[in-house]
C-alpha cells in the first residue's frame, strides 16, 4: 500500500474551482515534488492532505494516508493525525513561529499535545530534536533571536518531533539564501533517509526539484499536466507546459554588445555605519559597518550584477547610490557630481537614476491611477511636462514596456504581478534615466513572467543607451542579464569581473561557495 | 529586561519634568496675573497684593517653580484659596473615592471585555459574534451619564438594591463598595464595549498569522491554537487601550461623579475651576498627569512581560 494516495481530488471554494481530478501516489522514503506557477493549486493540494483547507472548501475524491481517508476523517481525529502522522513545514520561517514562546517550548508542544508525557521529558526530547536538525542555539531562545535558516530548522524540528510518516514542505527554501537553501535541502534529504518518511515538497523552483525529488508532479491551473520519475520526466518531457516551464527557467536573453564608453558612476572607498542600540545607559552607541571600503565604477550603457546573501549590504549600497542616505566615508559621484549634498539627495544627479523594487504588490499606492503612479519621478525635474506632453510621455512609457496607453487610467489592482513590474519599469523609464537599479526586480515573479520581464529589459537596452545595476540572489538570472558582476559578502566586495569569467572560474572562496550552493537545472531534455 | 525597565524609567522621569514645566507655565506664567484672575474683576488692589504675596508671585519664576516642585515632592501641595485647607488634605479625601472607582470600573470592563472579545473572535461571523458586536456598537454609542441615570432608575429607585448616590466612607468597606457599584458599571460599560472590539480585532489579526497555521499543523485544534498562541500575542494592543482607559476613568469620571454625588477628584477639579482656585487646579492636574505617566510606565513593563522582543531592546 502506498503511503499517500490522492485519487480524483477536486476542490471548489464557493463557485471557484481550484483543483480538478488530482491523482498522486507516493511511497515511504520517497521524495515527491509538486511544481508549477503561482495559482496552479500546489499549496491547496498540500493543505488538503493536512486537512487544513480554508473554510467554505468543498473537496471531493479521496486522500488516503496509510489507508485512512483524510477527507472522511473528523476534525478531532485530524487533530490527532496532524503533527503525529503528518507534519508540515511552511514557506516563511520569519513568521511561522510564535514570537512570544521559546523555540524549545514550541517544539515540545508538538510532543505534549500528542503524548502523555511529562513537561520535562518533552522539553528534553525537543532539545534533542533541535540538535538533530542542526540547530546550535539553546532551546530557551526566542524566534526573533534566530536567523531565517535557523528558524526554518526549528519549524522542521516541530514538524518531525514525533517522526511522522509524511512530511509536507511548502516552498521550504524559497525565502532563504542559496547557501542556507542547500543546507536545508540536505537536512530534509537526510531526515527522509533516517526516518524512512515520505516527503512531499512543493516548490516553483525547478532546479530544486531536479536536485532533490524522486518523482515530479507538474501542475497547471489546478490540474496535473505531467507526472513521473524525475530522471524519466526530465529526459522526455511530454506536455508543452512542462517544456515551457523548463525553457523559461533557463531563459537567456540577448543583450546588445557593449561599446567602449567612459565611466559614469564612480563609488570610491565608501563606508556606511549604522548606530546600534546602547550597551549601557547613556553610553556611546556602538557602530555597525554595513559597507566596508566599497569601490567600483560603472560605465555608460554597462550592465552590472550585484550578488550576495541577505544582510550583506546590497540594499544599503542601493540607498547610498540613490543619495537617500549619507555615507560615513568615501564618495559616490555620477559624472563627477556627488549624489548626496548637505542633507538631501542631489536632485541634478538624482533625476538621472531610477530604481525598480522587488515586490510588485506593495510598491504602488493602491489609491492612485497608473498615470499618476508612473509620473511620480516628474517631481525630480525642474520643469515637468504638462498637458499634451505629459499624456504623450505616459503613453510612450507604457508602450515601451509592452502595455497600452489606455492602461493609464486604470488602478494597480487591475494588473497581474508581471504587468505591475512592467509598470514599475515604466515609472523608472519615464524621465529617461541613464542608470536604473533593479533591486531583486524579478525575484517575486513566476518563471514564465520573469522570462518576459528579462526580455523586456534586454529589449530596452537595444533601443537606448541604458546602464543598470541588477541586484539578485538568483545567480542564473544575473548571469544572463549582466556584462559584469560584483560579489558582496559582509559589506565588502570580495570579487568583481566579467560575468562569464567570474561564473566559469570564481576566484574568491565565497564566490565558489555561492556558485556551488546554487541548485542547477539539468540541460533541457537531458537526464539528471 | 532591567535595561528596558531603566530605559522606561528614564523616560518617565523626563516626562514628569516636562509635564511639571508645562503645567506651571500654563497656569502661573501666561497670561496675566493669576491672583487678579482668582479674585475676579471686582477685587480690591490690596486683596490682590495680599494674595500675590501669599502665592509667592513676587518671587522670581525659577524660585517659584522650584518651591512648587520641592513642595510636591514633600507632599506639600500648598493651601487652597477657597477651602482654606491644605490641598493635600483635599486630594487625600477625594483620591480614596476616585482611585477605587477607577480600578473597580477597569476590573469590571476587563472582566466583560475579555470573554466577549475572545468569544466573538472565535465565532467570527456567527450569531454570537454578530450579537456581541451589535451590543458593543450600542455600548459605544450610549452616553454614560444617560446610562447612569437608567441604572439609578432601575436599581436604586425601583428595586432599591443600591442607594442613588453619595459615598459613606471606607469605615464599612462593604457599604463603600456597594455605593461605588452603580457608578463603576456606568463607567465600565462603554469602556468594555471599546475594549471588546479591540480584543476581537486584535485576535482576528493574530488568527490570520502564519504561526497559527503552524500551530494547527502541529495538531492543535482551532480553539487550542486560539488560547495557546493567539491570545497572548493579541494582548499588546489591548494593554495600550487599558492604559488609556485607566487614565480616562480616573480623571474623566466628572459627569458620573456628579450624577452619583460622589466626592471624587473630578468634582474637586470641577469646583476648583468654577471657583478659580488655581492652586488646587495646578496640583490636581499635576497629580493626574503623574498617575497617567505611571500607568503608561506600568503598561510598558507589561508589554515587556508579554513580548520577549521588547526585553532585548534598550
Amino acid at each position: 500500500m502506498s503511503l499517500l494516495a490522492i485519487k480524483d481530488l477536486s476542490l471548489a471554494i464557493g463557485d471557484t474551482k481550484i483543483l480538478h481530478d488530482i491523482d498522486l501516489t507516493m511511497q515511504k522514503g520517497e521524495i515527491v515534488a509538486i511544481t508549477g506557477e503561482s495559482g496552479s493549486g500546489k499549496s491547496m493540494t498540500a493543505l488538503a492532505v493536512m486537512g487544513l483547507l480554508p473554510q467554505g472548501s468543498d473537496p471531493k475524491g479521496k486522500i488516503l494516508l496509510d489507508g485512512t481517508d483524510i477527507l472522511q476523517t473528523t476534525e478531532p481525529n485530524l487533530c490527532k493525525m496532524r503533527g503525529n502522522a503528518m507534519g508540515m513545514v511552511f514557506q516563511e520561517p520569519m513568521t511561522a513561529l510564535n514570537p512570544v514562546q521559546t523555540i524549545g517550548a514550541q517544539v515540545a508542544e508538538t510532543i505534549l499535545i500528542h503524548e502523555k508525557t511529562s513537561k520535562a521529558e518533552a522539553h528534553k526530547r525537543a532539545a534533542a530534536m533541535l540538535e538533530r536538525v542542526g540547530l546550535k542555539v539553546a532551546p530557551t531562545r526566542y524566534p526573533h533571536e534566530l536567523s531565517g535558516g535557523q528558524r526554518q530548522r526549528v519549524v522542521i524540528a516541530m514538524a518531525i518531533a514525533l517522526r511522522p510518516k509524511l512530511l509536507i514542505a511548502d516552498e521550504p527554501t524559497t525565502a532563504l539564501d542559496v547557501t542556507t537553501q542547500a543546507r536545508i535541502l540536505d537536512l530534509l534529504r537526510d531526515l527522509v533517509r533516517e526516518f524512512d518518511m515520505g516527503l512531499l515538497i512543493i516548490t516553483h523552483d525547478l532546479a530544486v526539484v531536479a536536485d532533490i525529488a524522486d518523482k515530479i508532479v507538474v501542475m497547471q491551473n489546478g490540474r496535473v499536466v505531467e507526472a513521473g520519475e524525475t530522471k524519466h520526466l526530465l529526459a522526455r518531457m511530454q506536455h508543452p507546459y512542462t517544456k515551457a516551464l523548463f525553457e523559461a527557467s533557463t531563459h537567456a536573453v540577448s543583450l546588445p554588445e557593449t561599446t567602449q564608453s567612459s565611466p559614469m558612476l564612480s563609488v570610491q572607498n565608501v563606508n556606511r555605519d549604522y548606530p546600534m542600540s546602547r550597551q549601557t545607559l547613556l553610553g556611546p552607541r556602538p557602530m555597525f559597518r554595513a559597507l566596508h571600503d566599497i569601490s567600483f565604477e560603472i560605465n555608460q550603457s554597462e550592465r552590472v550584477g550585484l550578488v550576495g546573501e541577505s544582510g550583506c549590504g546590497k540594499s544599503t549600497l542601493t540607498r547610498a547610490i540613490l543619495g537617500l542616505e549619507d555615507v560615513q566615508g568615501g564618495e559616490i559621484r555620477l559624472d563627477g557630481e556627488p549624489v548626496f549634498t548637505g542633507k538631501h539627495p542631489n536632485l541634478a544627479v538624482r533625476r538621472r537614476m531610477q530604481v525598480v523594487f522587488q515586490d510588485p504588490y506593495s510598491s504602488f499606492n493602491p489609491r492612485h491611477r497608473v498615470d499618476r503612479l508612473i509620473t511620480e519621478p516628474f517631481h525630480l525635474l525642474e520643469t515637468p511636462p504638462t498637458g499634451q506632453a505629459r499624456t504623450h510621455a505616459i503613453a510612450k512609457a507604457l508602450e515601451d514596456v509592452g502595455l497600452s496607453s489606455n492602461d493609464a487610467t486604470k488602478y494597480i489592482h487591475e494588473f497581474s504581478g508581471g504587468q505591475r513590474q512592467r509598470i514599475a519599469i515604466a515609472r523608472a523609464l519615464i524621465i529617461a534615466p541613464e542608470l536604473i537599479i533593479f533591486d531583486e526586480a524579478v525575484s517575486a515573479l513566476d518563471v514564465s513572467v520573469r522570462a518576459q520581464v528579462l526580455d523586456l529589459i534586454a529589449d530596452l537596452c537595444h533601443k537606448r543607451p541604458l546602464a543598470y545595476i541588477f541586484i539578485s540572489h538568483d545567480l542564473s538570472v544575473v548571469r544572463t542579464v549582466t556584462d559584469r558582476v560584483m560579489v558582496m559578502q559582509a559589506g565588502k566586495i570580495v570579487e568583481q569581473g566579467e560575468t562569464e569569467t567570474v561564473f566559469a572560474n570564481p576566484q574568491h572562496p565565497y564566490t565558489q561557495t555561492l556558485i556551488a550552493a546554487a541548485p542547477k537545472l539539468p540541460t533541457f531534455g537531458m537526464a539528471v | 529586561m532591567i535595561r528596558y525597565a531603566l530605559g522606561r524609567l528614564t523616560s518617565l522621569i523626563i516626562s514628569l519634568i516636562v509635564a511639571s514645566v508645562v503645567i506651571f507655565a500654563v497656569i502661573e506664567v501666561i497670561p496675566g496675573d493669576p491672583a487678579a484672575f482668582m479674585l475676579g474683576v471686582n477685587a480690591r488692589p490690596d486683596t490682590i497684593a495680599a494674595l500675590r504675596a501669599e502665592m509667592g508671585l513676587d518671587q522670581p519664576l525659577i524660585t517659584r517653580y522650584l518651591d512648587w516642585v520641592t513642595g510636591l515632592l514633600r507632599g506639600d501641595f500648598g493651601q487652597s484659596w477657597t477651602y482654606k485647607t491644605p490641598v493635600s488634605e483635599l486630594i487625600n479625601d477625594r483620591i480614596w473615592v476616585s482611585l477605587p472607582l477607577a480600578i473597580y470600573a477597569l476590573i469590571l470592563s476587563t472582566l466583560i471585555a475579555f470573554p466577549a472579545g475572545i468569544y466573538a473572535a472565535s465565532r467570527r461571523g456567527g450569531a454570537g459574534d454578530v450579537t456581541i458586536m451589535g451590543a458593543t456598537q450600542l455600548g459605544v454609542a450610549i452616553p454614560n451619564f444617560w446610562f447612569a441615570m437608567i441604572l439609578v432608575l432601575i436599581f436604586a429607585i425601583n428595586l432599591r438594591w443600591f442607594s442613588a448616590g453619595g459615598f459613606p466612607g471606607w469605615s464599612d468597606p462593604f457599604q463603600a463598595l456597594k455605593s461605588l457599584t452603580l457608578p463603576a458599571i456606568a463607567l465600565a460599560l462603554p469602556q468594555a464595549a471599546i475594549l471588546a472590539r479591540v480584543m476581537r480585532s486584535s485576535l482576528l489579526d493574530m488568527l490570520g498569522e502564519d504561526f497559527i497555521r503552524t500551530a494547527r499543523a502541529k495538531g492543535l485544534s482551532r480553539r487550542q491554537a486560539l488560547w495557546k498562541h493567539a491570545v497572548r500575542n493579541a494582548l499588546i494592543p489591548v494593554l495600550t487601550i487599558i492604559g488609556l482607559q485607566f487614565s480616562f476613568l480616573l480623571a474623566g469620571g466628572i459627569i458620573i461623579e456628579q450624577v452619583f454625588f460622589l466626592p471624587g477628584l473630578g468634582r474637586l477639579i470641577f469646583q476648583s475651576i468654577s471657583a478659580r482656585d488655581l492652586i488646587v487646579v495646578e496640583s490636581v492636574v499635576m497629580l493626574l498627569v503623574f498617575t497617567v505617566i505611571m500607568v503608561n510606565f506600568l503598561v510598558d513593563l507589561a508589554y515587556a512581560a508579554v513580548d520577549p522582543r521588547l526585553r532585548t531592546k534598550a
